[in-house]
């Protein structure tokens, strides 16, 4: 498509050499080293490692925090784009602003700021206490630091996109008698499946990816608030390196099947997504 | 009948209607026309129940629809850029209207596929149902969207620039066609355009808007023939425009009496707007404005000569019959305005 | 205005798609749920300390020497980042090679991998033993556990912010504006200078302040490969969470509001870079 002025000249190679150089050093071998340790002892300690009970307690914790907050996020994401994409008023690109804020938090802060309002000194926590309802150090917490890392993931991807497409189709739909929620079922979801779809991708890597923000809210506990990168933290810890990667694996691997399918959506359906910021 | 009442709407700051009365008359066809911000497709928004007006009422034969959503209309919308479902087949598309309907007076599945089918015949595309929009013509989507407002039955069609996006070939075999279909059809039917040959060759009517108000109403030929102020004058057709002065009621261009009737105009500075087929050659320089030609190029049947005249500084268009060679570059014409309209004048240009 | 306007001009009718009260207040109410009243209780408690309070536990030596280090170690991964995601952009846009779309689509890994992975594999590469690190030992060089492997923590974090920012400007710089430039008489190396950069500046910078952010954030992929020596290789959000575990919440309110404003900060400059480059290209 572009024929570069630079191509023929004598740099072209060198560049494609240091790029493929910096990517390989810092993309594909850290990827490598991740398969390369897990399987160091072999299939057998693999796989041993990874039915270990409180191996599947973590999966299985992970399993039920992204459950959890990836809808969630998914329903304020639709709702978000549905108000600031399809109508005006005034203090738009402020509220665009607060939604992106969690993207420019430290996780270990957003962790902090749960346990300074649910914790034992927090403002809320006496109350909790005397009703016997735990929030940090116990899965609620988990669930909350976890929704706040991924908070911006669908509504930013669909907040453009809603926009690009303007009203027409949805004021059509409704001067052929189309009720509000038909209008939304009908015509808006289909066109906007393919970044919803995106953002709940990216959403869910990061919903079971987050370990910063999960870490200070979960206590560590070992079988019940533990989630699988914290696990890995914990084997590594332990010195116990073949355990630590192999439950990494499986965390990568979640990554290259988020990289699959992005690419999927990207190629086969031309689907490009609007920012660059996460 | 439809009728608007001191329609006026604001955006902002900004007048995008001021106090439009209108009256649309059973099955005719009427053309809003005017620049692009003139308000007309705002004016057409408000009549289908897509905007609301700030003040005014908009009545359908005697009810009051002010505060109806477009839903409760009955009013058919053919947008700019057709607005087809991407996702939903033509026949789906066509067919949406009815699969909507609460589910007591909604045709079964083969009865909504039928009259989409029928629907699709009407415009001329019987075969393509099972066709995405995506794979139509720009021709074709506009017929799609078309036959799509028509599946509910609309007691109006509303349709705003409807050649718009189109190249001028199709545009002007659609339209064409449109015309016909209405004469067919027999509905009420409102566009929106700014092509002033597409309004005096579709409507019966036309509203010629600027500026958030109406300028005139009326017969194509009423419009190009009569326009009621420069602003139509210049807007519908080609005009030139002279500066002039009135007194005892002759108008002067620098001092050369124009032979033009002044009746009723008022005495001081004014515009006098002629087309370029309203003129006459004659020798006589009494009355008469020299024009020296700078080119000539042939439009149809006429060569189309454009000149400068001493004291304007805008460039004159005059038509002349195509039965001698075209005047010389440097050939000077003197000019006889056969018919021209004195309007007083606005702004001072020169 | 004539008599015929009997009705009061309606307000604030704008719109006839349903819905906005609706998804509005859903948006508000769960925005300040999740967002919005949490971080404001952390400057809330530090309003709370006194000004000299928060100084002392804000602004600790041990707290400096933890800024000093997330911020070095993020700036000078973001500039490493600047140099060589703009040749990785450049040449994943510009030019053809064998797994072209691999590499493409790996850009991405950072933001899907796992941070504590990430992290533990880096350590894997880079300690005294590891993939890298056993021939850089030899050298003298040691890059693990050190301000050095955090830096190359927060490169390996901030690289696809840079390539998906700038990506997309060099791709719409279309080949007819360098063309126009040469024909106009100007070296190649002068249609890169002149015509090239300046376009791209703004997403660069942008890119930049993104990578940054995040950076002096970062935690996960940092804790493994960092040493964590007090006053040496302690990131910012590693004192933030050891004092936290001490039930030291002064000292980590004070810092959160600290790192909190220096984000807010961020997020600011990263609007106006914005606002200014649709000014100036109107993009």
């Amino acid at each position: 498509m572009t024929a570069s002025v630079y191509r023929k000249s004598g740099g072209a190679r060198w560049l494609v050499a240091v790029a493929l150089t910096f990517m390989v050093l810092f993309l594909v071998l850290p990827l490598a080293t991740v398969f390369a340790e897990a399987l160091a002892r072999g299939f057998e300690a693999y796989g041993a490692t990874l039915t270990h009970p409180d191996a599947i307690a973590a999966i299985k914790l992970t399993l039920t925090v992204a459950a959890i907050s990836v809808p969630l996020n998914v329903v304020f994401g639709i709702a978000a784009a549905w108000a600031i994409a399809k109508f005006d008023f005034p203090g738009k690109s402020l509220l665009v602003t607060f939604i992106d804020l969690p993207f420019s938090v430290s996780p270990v802060v957003a962790g902090l700021v749960y346990v300074l309002l649910f914790g034992m000194q927090g403002w809320l926590g006496p109350w909790l206490r005397e009703h016997d309802i735990q929030i940090i150090f116990a899965v609620p917490g988990i669930v909350l630091a976890t929704i706040f890392v991924t908070f911006p993931f669908v509504a930013r991807e669909l907040i453009p996109l809603m926009a690009e497409q303007g009203r027409d189709d949805e004021e059509a739909a409704l001067s052929l008698g189309a009720s509000g929620f038909q209008t939304f079922l009908r015509v808006t979801l289909p066109n906007i499946r393919w970044g919803l779809f995106y953002g709940v991708l990216l959403c869910n890597a990061r919903a079971m990816g987050e370990f910063g923000a999960v870490s200070v809210v979960s206590g560590h506990l070992r079988g019940l608030t533990n989630t699988m990168p914290l696990h890995v933290e914990i084997l590594y810890n332990e010195y116990n390196f073949v355990a630590a990667f192999a439950v990494a694996s499986l965390l990568a691997l979640l990554a290259l099947l988020t990289l699959v399918l992005k690419s999927i959506l990207e190629w086969r359906f031309g689907y490009h997504h609007g920012s660059a910021g996460h | 009948m439809i009728s608007l009442d001191g329609i006026s709407k604001r955006f902002g700051t900004f007048d995008a209607l001021r106090n439009i009365d209108l009256e649309v008359r059973d099955d005719e066809f009427l053309a809003l026309l005017g620049p692009s911000g003139s308000g007309k497709t705002t004016l057409l928004r408000i009549i289908a129940g897509l905007a609301f007006p700030d003040a005014g009422r908009v009545s359908f034969n005697g009810e009051d629809v002010t505060d109806l959503k477009v839903a409760d209309r009955k009013v058919g919308f053919v947008f700019q850029h057709y607005a087809l479902f991407r996702h939903m087949s033509v026949a789906d598309n066509v067919g949406f209207g009815l699969s909507v309907r609460p589910r007591r007076q909604r045709p079964r599945k083969p009865e909504i596929r039928a009259r989409a089918r029928d629907l699709l015949e009407l415009v001329q595309l019987g075969g393509l149902e099972d066709r995405y929009p995506a794979q139509l013509s720009g021709g074709q989507r506009q017929r799609v969207a078309l036959a799509r407002a028509l599946a509910v039955e609309p007691q109006l069609l509303l349709l705003d620039e409807p050649f718009g996006a189109l190249d001028a070939k199709v545009r002007k075999e659609l339209r064409r066609w449109l015309r016909q279909l209405h004469e067919q059809m027999k509905l009420t039917s409102i566009f929106v355009t700014h092509d002033q040959e597409e309004a005096l060759e579709l409507a019966d009517r036309v509203v010629v808007m600027n500026d958030g108000a109406i300028e005139q109403i009326g017969p194509p030929e009423d419009i190009y023939m009569a326009p009621r102020s420069s602003f139509v004058s210049g807007f519908v057709g080609d005009t030139n425009s002279l500066p002039v002065t009135v007194a005892d009621g002759v108008p002067r261009f620098h001092d050369r009496p124009i032979a033009v009737d002044a009746a009723g105009v008022a005495e001081g500075s004014a515009r006098l707007d002629f087309r370029p087929h309203d003129i006459a050659l004659d020798g006589d320089q009494a009355g008469s404005l020299p024009m020296i030609v700078t080119g000539a190029y042939r439009t149809g049947g006429n060569w189309r000569v454009e000149g400068t005249v001493s004291g304007l500084s805008r460039v004159i268009e005059i038509d002349l019959a195509t039965d001698r060679p075209p005047p010389e570059p440097g050939q000077r014409l003197a000019l006889r305005i056969t018919r021209g309209r004195l309007f007083p004048d606005e702004k001072a240009r020169p | 205005m004539p008599a015929k306007f009997t009705r009061k001009p309606r307000k604030g009718r704008k719109s006839i798609i349903p819905g906005f009260g609706l998804t509005m207040g859903f948006t508000l109410a769960w925005l300040s749920l999740i967002v919005l009243i949490p971080l404001s209780t952390v400057f809330i408690r530090a309003a709370g300390m006194g000004l000299e309070e928060f100084l002392e536990v804000g602004f600790s030596p041990r707290a400096i020497a933890a800024y000093q280090v997330s911020f070095g170690t993020a700036f000078a991964a973001a500039l490493v980042n600047a140099v060589f995601g703009m040749i990785v952009a450049w040449v994943i846009v510009r030019y053809e090679f064998p797994g072209k779309r691999i590499f493409d689509a790996l850009i991405d890994l950072p933001f899907a991998l796992p941070t504590a992975v990430a992290g533990i594999a880096l350590t894997a590469i880079y300690a005294g033993n590891g993939w890298i690190g056993q021939f850089l030992e030899p050298l003298g060089i040691r890059v693990a556990y050190n301000p050095i492997g955090i830096t190359i923590a927060l490169i390996f974090i901030g690289l696809p912010f840079i390539v998906r920012s700038v990506e997309p400007v060099l791709a719409d710089l279309s080949s007819e504006v360098e063309e126009a430039a040469l024909s106009l008489g100007a070296t190649p190396r002068q249609v890169f200078t002149r015509v090239i950069l300046p376009t791209l500046l703004p997403a660069l910078l942008t890119g930049f302040a993104l990578a940054l952010a995040r950076g002096v954030g970062e935690y996960g992929s940092v804790i493994f490969i960092a040493g964590n020596m007090p006053f040496e290789s302690e990131i910012a959000p590693l004192l933030i969470l050891t004092q936290l575990e001490q039930y030291d919440y002064a000292g980590a309110t004070a810092m959160a509001v600290v790192m909190l404003l220096v984000s807010f900060a961020m997020l600011l400059f990263i609007n106006l870079v914005q606002a200014w480059s649709r000014r100036r290209v109107g993009a």
